[in-house]
């Protein structure tokens, strides 16, 4: 899925705490301090962060903006070419909205607008600032599971998982569009969604297991 | 990306006012309106594209589609292409745009893209993507990279030895057939412009494509009534089943008689043209004739009788006929 999965058993080791994530991030970490030695980790740096974070820096250039995303208001200070994905996933850190080909060619970014599929890669975010935008996240979490995505588990309609996110949101969205009710129907409503992996046919088994529910 | 002031106008003069200190309303503009951004953003990520303002005119009241007094209908510039391609009206009495808005792009696309910035899309000609090629319409008389180079997917018709890039919208090649009238405000006023004189071929000047000039904002365009009981179709012939531009493609709108005789025919070529490629050649071989395979092949061989075939695109001289005689069958068989 595109959150991580909660730990089904309370973590024993701490290899078990870290997310897939905070794990990369951690390999980064080490691998810097490992490349300039001991000094990467000196004082001075360490205090640099802890201003950063207690007062964030004007940074120029920037434009202040409001986005509603998952109902949520954020109040936001970003670059004027910033896209919608690359403020989601660099900026809000909602990183369950992929970045793939980055301009709009495989939906791996698809996002709703006011309930519409879009490709967040190919819009600047301050844009939408009277918009409702939901993401990956808003949909459903791990627990909480919307249909489509437990859909998705079912029916094993991934591979590598990076299209996933996209595949999800456009499929729920194409639920609400006037298309006819075929498996053909479905592939090309979803044709705007590239999967490398080739999980088309469990793709569309997990839609149209959706849309007999509906 | 180079960096940009984005401006969101209050009004339509403050748009026009806004745009017109552009030099040029044409490739290479300092400033550029933005409405579904689907295109203008990946090629000012390709910087190709490169305006020092953006004006946003997406909060702009130009969003109906709405009938005409005269029995047409009217759709605002900033109509998404996935509203019209449903509309009812449209899907009922020009099938044809519904049909090519469908054909093109991918839903997410269609849900940003509007009908005016479909208008003004721009070719895919490789070389014009690529900044570090040569191309006589992104860089005037730096020479085009396509004549010798990679052009499959280009044109055979209104090319001319600078430019031979197609012009890639499904949309606009139903608006050519449907006799679609744009209409936009300028500094010197309003102005309602003919499809047929809207897109420039590329001649000796490939930056130029429209007749637009700085200021000038598209508010809409309106159609014709259709004629009484015509059928009107869109068929597109691509490299794979969808999410892919047209190798060849044709709208027809077809109007028969009782003895099956054709009284009306509008036609128009897509993916082989470096405009919408309004074919009145075919339109006079099908006037008067009995609705036959032998009238439908005509028909193609005259609106191919100019192409001029690339090292690599000659199979689209052939592609485009059949493509044509196809399309003329289907919408007689509607009819």
């Amino acid at each position: 899925m595109a959150t991580d999965e909660p730990p089904t058993k309370p973590p024993s080791t701490s290899l078990e705490k870290l997310s897939r994530r905070s794990f990369l991030s951690h390999i980064g970490a080490a691998g810097v301090a490992t490349a300039v030695a001991p000094l990467a980790a000196s004082a001075a740096t360490q205090q640099l962060a802890a201003t950063a974070e207690a007062a964030p820096p004007t940074i120029p250039g920037t434009i202040p903006i409001t986005l509603k995303i998952n109902g949520e208001t954020h109040t936001l200070a970003i670059d004027p070419r910033a896209t919608l994905l690359d403020t989601l996933r660099e900026t809000l850190h909602l990183t369950g909205t992929k970045k793939g080909c980055d301009h709009g060619q495989c939906g791996a970014c698809t996002v709703h607008l006011n309930g519409r599929r879009i490709n967040s890669c190919l819009t600047f975010a301050a844009m939408h600032q009277q918009a409702e935008i939901t993401t990956i996240e808003g949909l459903g979490q791990p627990g909480n599971l919307h249909p489509m995505q437990a859909a998705f588990v079912e029916h094993d309609s991934y591979q590598c998982g990076y299209c996933t996110s996209g595949q999800i949101m456009s499929a729920v969205a194409m639920t609400k569009e006037p298309w006819g009710a075929t498996d053909r129907d479905v592939q090309e409503a979803m044709s705007g969604n590239i999967c490398r992996c080739g999980a088309y046919p469990n793709i569309v088994a997990a839609v149209q297991a959706v849309r007999r529910l509906a | 990306m180079e960096l940009f002031e984005l401006i969101t106008p209050r009004s339509i003069p403050d748009a026009i006012k806004a745009q017109s200190l552009s030099p040029t309303a044409q490739n290479g503009a300092s400033v550029r309106f933005i409405a579904g951004g689907t295109n203008l953003i990946d090629y000012m990520k390709l910087n190709v594209e490169r305006p020092g303002q953006l004006v946003d005119i997406n909060t702009l009241p130009l969003t109906t589609i709405e009938p005409t007094p005269e029995g047409g209908l009217k759709l605002g510039a900033l109509t998404r292409n996935s509203d019209v391609a449903n509309h009812p009206t449209i899907r009922a009495q020009y099938a044809v745009l519904s049909e090519a808005i469908l054909a093109g792009a991918s839903p997410q696309l269609r849900n940003m893209a509007t009908t005016a910035g479909n208008l003004l899309q721009k070719t895919r000609c490789v070389y014009f993507r690529d900044t570090a090629s040569p191309c006589n319409k992104r860089e005037p008389g730096t020479g085009c990279s396509a004549i010798g180079g990679y052009n499959r997917m280009l044109a055979i018709l209104g090319t001319s030895e600078h430019c031979i890039a197609t012009n890639p919208s499904d949309q606009n090649v139903a608006l050519t057939a449907l006799e679609a009238t744009i209409h936009v405000e300028g500094a010197k006023g309003p102005r309602a412009i003919p499809i047929a004189d809207f897109y420039l071929i590329p001649g000796n000047t490939p930056q130029r494509e429209t007749i637009l000039e700085p200021g000038d904002l598209i508010t809409h365009i309106t159609l014709p009534p259709p004629p009484p009981n015509s059928k009107s179709i869109y068929l597109k012939l691509r490299d794979r089943a969808s999410y892919e531009f047209a190798l060849a493609s044709a709208a027809i709108v077809l109007q028969l008689d009782a003895s099956n005789r054709i009284t009306h025919a509008r036609i128009a070529l897509g993916g082989v043209g470096t405009k919408p490629w309004r074919s009145l050649e075919a339109e006079r071989s099908l006037q008067g004739k009995p609705a036959t395979p032998i009238t439908f092949r005509a028909a193609a061989e005259a609106a191919l009788h100019a192409a001029k075939p690339q090292s690599q695109n000659g199979f689209k001289i052939e592609l485009a006929k059949r493509c044509l005689t196809h399309a003329l069958t289907q919408a007689s068989t509607l009819a």
